[in-house]
C-alpha cells in the first residue's frame, strides 16, 4: 500500500464490559491502513467488529464500557489519535474526520431546519459567520443533488424523504472539506434505487474533494463498484486485505470465498445455496450448490390461492371531521400456485407488505377478494376464519419482535397446538415442539429457553417452526431474511426451500432484495405505488422486463465482478 | 408436563431478582419493608398490640426513652384527698362522707340500709378501679397518649390499619387502571375515546374535591371506604402508563404472529401483551402504596379516614395537632417515624424494583 497513508490502525484491541467482572473482546489486534485519495471498504457481518473499528477511530465508544487496549495505535496523519486528549480529537473529529450513519432519520435532529444544522457545523468548525455559512449551506446542498437547494434549506428533516435526509448528512460529514470520511452502512437504511444514488454520490465527491473513505458495510457485493481496497472482517479480527479486483477474482481467504458465494445472484439459482460451513471447514462444496433449478409456472397448476382487486386505504383523521384517505394497495390480482412461490418485489411504500397483512386479515381489506379454494376468507365471519388460520400463516421480518420476549420457545411452539387444538395433551405437543426444533436446526435445550438467548438467524427459525405447527398451506414470507447477515440469509433460504419441498407449501416471499426474490420465486410480481406495475414467471421477469420501473430497479443491484 | 422442563432458562423475574439482590441498598429496603409486614402479620393475628387500647400509662404519660421523669402530675396525687377545710360548714357531713366507706352499715336515723350488699360491690369494684388507677405507670418508653394509651402499640396498630389501606387501595387502583388502560391501549376507537372522557373528569376535577364527592357518596366511616376512596380516585396515572404501553405494543409483530395464529383478543392482551408491561403495573403499585398510605394520613387528619375507635397513622397524627399545643410531642414522633421509615425505605425498594425490571431484557 501508500508508503505514507492517511490513517494507520496498528494492533487495535477493544473490549466491552458485560459485568464487573467479565468483558468481551469485539476487536481483536486489528491493523490496516487507509492510503490518502482511496476508498477502503470494510466488510463484515454483524459482531465481526467493523463498527467498533470506526467508532473507536472517531472517539466514539461509550467511555464507561468500552475499553482500549493501550498498546492499540490509531495514527492519522502520523498523530496517534489515542493519545490526544478529548477537546484536541473532538476539534480534529469534526473537522478532519467526518462520519455519516446508517439511519438519516435518527442522526438529524427534528426539530431545527436542516439548513440550521448545515450553518451550525460551518460557523463552529470553519469560523463563517451567519451569512456566509448560508450561502455555503445552499452550495453544499446543491452539490449533494437535493432540488432546490434555495428552499430547501429552510426544510424541517421530516419534509425530506429517507434519501433526500442522508444527502444532507453527506452534506454536513463533507461541509469542513475532511480529509477521511467515514460512512458506517449508509445505504443499509435505504431502498435500493436510492441506495445506487447515494453510492454515486459518495464515488463522486471521493475524486472531487480528493478524501479518502472509509466505507463500512454488511454486503460484500455492494462495494464492488466503489472500493479500492477491501478488508474482510470475521468475530474481530481481519481475515483478508486487497486490492478490490483481487478479493472479488481471486480470494484467498475460505470466508471471503465464502461470503462472495452464499448470496444468491440474478444470473445463477443452484440447487442449495452455499453457506460458510462449507467453506470454512476444509469442506468441498457440496454438488447441490452447482446445479441449477428451474423455476417457473406453466399455466396448468392447481390455483390455492386467488386474489381479486384487492385494495387497502388507510385513512388520518384531518380536521374535526374530515378524513384523508391514502390507498396502499390499489386493485392487486394474482394468482398462487399450489407448492410455488411468489415474489412480491418492491420499495418502502409500494405496499407490498400491505398485501401480505391483509390476506392475513391483519389488516382489513377495503376492496377485493382472496378466494382460498374457491372461498372468499376476506368476507368471511372471524369464526369461519378460525379454521383458515391455520391453512394460511406468516412470517414476519424482524425476529427480535415477532416472539414474544416472555415465552420460552416451548411456550411459543405449543401455543398455537393449543389453540387449534392440535394434539390430545401438552406432552404430545411439546413432542411435537421438539420434532419442529430439530427440523428447523435447533437443539432441544432451545425448548426452555427465551427468545433474547438466539441470534437473528435462529429466532427466524423458531418463527418457522411455530409456522410449521398449524402445518400451512399458505406461508407469507414478509421480508422474513432481510434483517439477516448473508451468511445466515443463506441458511433459512435453503431451510425454506427444503420445508417447501418436503411439505409442498405455497409460498408469498415478500422483498425489497430482487437478487433474493429471483432466487426463491416461480413468479415475480412488481409492486410501485401500491399497484402491480409487472408480472411474469421469474427467469422471464429478469431476462425480460417490460415496464421501465422494474428496468430502474435491476439497474440498481450493485454490479460486483464475480469470479 | 413431562419432560418439557428438562432446562428452562432463568426468565424475567429470576434475572430480575438477580440484578435485586446485587443492588445493597435495595436489600435494606426490602429487609425494613419486610419488617413492617412482620409486625403488620403480629398485628393482625393478635400476637401483638391487641391491647392497644388498654389504659396503661398515665393521661399523657411521657416517653421514657429519652430519660424523662415522671412529671408533675402523679395518679397517687391526683387521686388523694384535698386537705379539709377548717372554715367549711359541711366539714363534718364531708367527713362522714369520706368516713363512709368504713362507716357501720347503719345510717344516721339507725335504719339498716336494705341496699347494703349491692352497695359494698359497688364500693369494692370502684376501690379496684382506684387502685388499677393507682397502678398505671407514671411513665412509658414512648409516652401515653390523651387516655394513657402506649403509644408504641397504637403506631403498631395504626401501622396495620395504614398499611393495609396503602396495599389494598393501591391493589385496587392498580388493577384497575392496568384493565381500564389495557382495553382502551388495545382497542382503540370509541372504547378509548369513552375511557379517555372518564380519565379526563377525574383529572380535571382537583384530587381533594373528588375525594370529599366519594366521600359524601359512600355516606359511611370505615376503612373499605377509604380504600374505596383512594382506589376510585387514584387509578388514572396507571391507565395513562398502561393504555401507552398497550398502544406501542399491540402493532407489534409478535402480537401480529398471535394473531395471525388465532389466538383471541383476550389472549393477546393477557398473556401476550400483559406479561411484557407487567413491570409498568407494578412499579405502579409499589408508588401508589406509599402515596395511598400519605393519602389515608392526610384523609384521617381531615377528618375523612377512619372512624372513631379505630387507630391509624392518620387518627394519631390528627389527635396530635391538639397535644401540640400542650407540649405532648410523642404521639406525633412516633407516626411520623413509622411512617417516614417506611415510605422511605418503599420508595428506594420501588427505585431498586424499575431498575431490576428494566423493559429490555439483557
Amino acid at each position: 500500500m501508500n508508503a505514507n497513508p492517511l490513517l494507520q490502525v496498528r494492533n487495535l484491541r477493544v473490549s466491552f464490559k458485560t459485568d464487573k467482572k467479565h468483558s468481551v473482546e469485539a476487536v481483536k489486534n486489528v491493523s490496516f491502513d487507509i492510503p490518502r485519495n482511496a476508498t477502503v471498504a470494510l466488510v463484515g457481518e454483524s459482531g465481526s467488529g467493523k463498527s467498533v473499528s470506526s467508532l473507536a477511530t472517531m472517539g466514539l465508544l461509550p467511555p464507561e464500557t468500552a475499553i482500549v487496549d493501550p498498546g492499540s495505535r490509531i495514527e492519522f496523519e502520523g498523530r496517534n489519535l489515542l493519545d490526544l486528549s478529548a477537546d484536541a480529537r473532538r476539534a480534529l473529529c469534526g473537522k478532519e474526520i467526518s462520519m455519516i450513519f446508517q439511519e438519516p432519520m435518527t442522526s438529524l435532529n427534528p426539530v431545527f431546519t436542516v439548513g440550521y444544522q448545515l450553518c451550525e457545523v460551518l460557523m463552529l468548525h470553519m469560523g463563517m459567520s451567519g451569512k456566509e455559512a448560508r450561502s455555503r449551506a445552499i452550495e453544499l446542498l446543491r452539490e449533494v443533488g437535493i432540488p432546490e437547494p434555495e428552499r430547501k434549506i429552510d426544510a424541517y428533516p421530516s419534509q425530506m424523504s429517507g434519501g433526500q435526509q442522508q444527502r444532507v448528512m453527506i452534506a454536513m460529514a463533507i461541509a469542513c472539506e475532511p480529509k477521511l470520511l467515514i460512512a458506517d452502512e449508509p445505504t443499509t437504511a435505504l431502498d435500493v434505487t436510492i441506495q445506487k444514488q447515494i453510492l454515486d454520490l459518495i464515488a463522486d465527491l471521493q475524486k472531487r474533494h480528493q478524501m479518502s473513505v472509509l466505507f463500512i458495510t454488511h454486503d460484500l457485493a455492494l462495494v464492488g463498484e466503489i472500493a479500492d481496497h477491501v478488508i474482510v472482517m470475521r468475530n474481530g479480527e481481519v481475515r483478508e486485505a486487497g486490492e478490490v479486483r483481487q478479493i472479488f477474482e481471486a480470494p484467498r481467504d475460505a470466508y471471503t470465498k465464502a461470503l462472495l458465494r452464499c448470496r444468491p445472484t440474478i444470473d445463477s439459482r443452484p440447487l442449495r445455496l452455499p453457506v460458510i460451513d462449507d467453506y470454512m471447514n476444509g469442506h468441498v462444496e457440496p454438488p447441490a450448490t452447482h446445479q441449477q433449478r428451474s423455476r417457473g409456472l406453466t399455466g396448468r397448476e392447481d390455483i390455492v390461492l386467488e386474489v381479486r382487486n384487492l385494495g387497502k386505504s388507510f385513512y388520518s383523521r384531518e380536521g374535526l371531521f374530515g378524513k384523508k384517505e391514502f390507498k396502499a394497495v390499489k386493485d392487486v390480482s394474482f394468482k398462487l400456485a399450489r407448492g410455488k412461490t411468489l415474489g412480491v418485489v418492491g420499495e418502502s411504500g409500494s405496499g407490498k407488505t400491505t398485501v401480505g397483512l391483509t390476506l392475513l386479515r391483519l389488516h382489513k381489506a377495503t376492496q377485493g377478494q382472496a378466494l382460498f379454494e374457491g372461498k372468499d376468507i376476506l368476507s368471511m365471519s372471524d369464526k369461519e376464519f378460525m379454521d383458515y388460520k391455520r391453512r394460511i400463516q406468516i412470517i414476519f421480518q424482524n425476529p427480535y419482535a415477532s416472539l414474544n420476549p416472555r415465552f420460552t420457545i416451548g411456550q411459543i411452539l405449543m401455543e398455537p397446538m393449543r389453540i387449534h387444538h392440535i394434539g390430545a395433551n401438552d406432552d404430545e405437543r411439546a413432542g411435537m415442539a421438539h420434532q419442529l426444533l430439530k427440523r428447523v436446526g435447533l437443539p432441544p435445550v432451545s425448548f426452555g429457553r427465551y427468545p433474547h438467548e438466539f441470534s437473528g438467524g435462529q429466532r427466524q427459525r423458531i418463527a418457522i417452526a411455530r409456522c410449521l405447527t398449524l402445518k400451512p398451506e399458505v406461508l407469507v414470507c414478509d421480508e422474513s431474511v432481510s434483517a439477516l447477515d448473508v451468511s445466515v440469509q443463506a441458511q433459512v433460504l435453503n431451510l425454506l426451500q427444503e420445508l417447501q419441498e418436503e411439505y409442498g407449501m405455497s409460498y408469498i416471499f415478500i422483498s425489497h432484495d430482487l437478487a433474493v426474490v429471483k432466487y426463491i420465486s416461480d413468479q415475480v410480481m412488481v409492486m410501485h405505488n401500491g399497484e402491480v406495475v409487472e408480472m411474469a414467471n421469474s427467469d422471464e421477469l429478469y431476462r425480460d422486463p417490460k415496464h421501465s420501473y422494474t428496468r430502474t430497479l435491476l439497474g440498481a443491484i450493485p454490479k460486483a465482478i464475480f469470479p | 408436563m413431562g419432560y418439557i422442563e428438562e432446562k428452562v432458562s432463568p426468565g424475567l423475574w429470576a434475572l430480575a431478582w438477580r440484578r435485586l439482590k446485587s443492588d445493597r441498598t435495595a436489600m435494606v429496603a426490602m429487609v425494613i419493608v419486610g419488617l413492617y409486614f412482620l409486625i403488620l402479620a403480629a398485628s393482625a393475628t393478635g400476637l401483638i398490640a391487641s391491647d392497644w387500647d388498654a389504659e396503661v400509662g398515665v393521661n399523657y404519660a411521657p416517653p421514657s426513652f429519652i430519660g424523662a421523669q415522671a412529671g408533675g402530675v402523679s395518679a397517687t396525687a391526683e387521686e388523694a384527698p384535698p386537705p379539709e377545710n377548717p372554715l367549711d360548714p359541711l366539714k363534718d357531713i364531708i367527713r362522714e362522707l369520706r368516713g363512709g366507706a368504713n362507716a357501720a352499715p347503719v345510717d344516721m336515723y339507725g335504719v339498716t340500709d336494705p341496699l347494703e350488699k349491692e352497695m359494698s360491690e359497688i364500693r369494692a369494684q370502684l376501690g379496684n378501679t382506684a387502685a388499677k388507677a393507682a397502678e398505671r405507670k407514671a411513665t412509658l418508653p414512648f409516652g401515653a397518649d390523651k387516655w394513657g394509651h402506649d403509644v408504641i402499640k397504637k403506631t403498631i396498630k395504626g401501622a396495620e390499619t395504614s398499611i393495609i389501606v396503602g396495599v389494598v387501595a393501591a391493589f385496587l387502583a392498580t388493577l384497575l387502571g392496568t384493565v381500564l388502560g389495557a382495553l382502551s391501549g388495545y382497542y382503540g376507537g370509541w372504547v378509548d375515546d369513552v375511557l379517555n372522557w372518564f380519565y379526563n373528569i377525574f383529572t380535571s376535577v382537583p384530587y381533594l374535591l373528588l375525594i370529599l364527592a366519594v366521600a359524601a357518596v359512600l355516606q359511611q366511616k370505615g376503612v373499605t371506604t377509604i380504600v374505596l376512596i383512594l382506589a376510585l380516585t387514584g387509578w388514572t396515572g396507571t391507565y395513562r402508563l398502561i393504555r401507552a404501553e398497550y398502544l406501542k405494543h399491540k402493532s407489534r409483530e409478535y402480537v401480529w404472529a398471535a394473531d395471525a395464529i388465532g389466538a383471541s383478543d383476550w389472549r393477546k392482551m393477557f398473556n401476550h401483551i400483559f406479561p411484557n408491561v407487567s413491570h409498568v403495573a407494578l412499579v405502579q403499585i409499589s408508588i401508589l402504596v406509599v402515596a395511598f398510605i400519605k393519602s389515608e394520613v392526610i384523609l384521617s387528619f381531615l377528618g375523612f379516614g377512619v372512624p372513631v375507635g379505630v387507630v391509624s397513622w392518620g387518627s394519631m397524627l390528627n389527635e396530635a395537632q391538639n397535644e401540640l399545643i400542650l407540649g405532648k410531642w410523642w404521639q406525633l414522633t412516633a407516626a411520623t417515624v413509622a411512617m417516614a421509615v417506611l415510605v422511605t425505605a418503599f420508595s428506594m425498594f420501588t427505585d431498586a424494583l424499575r431498575d431490576a425490571l428494566d423493559p429490555k431484557l439483557k
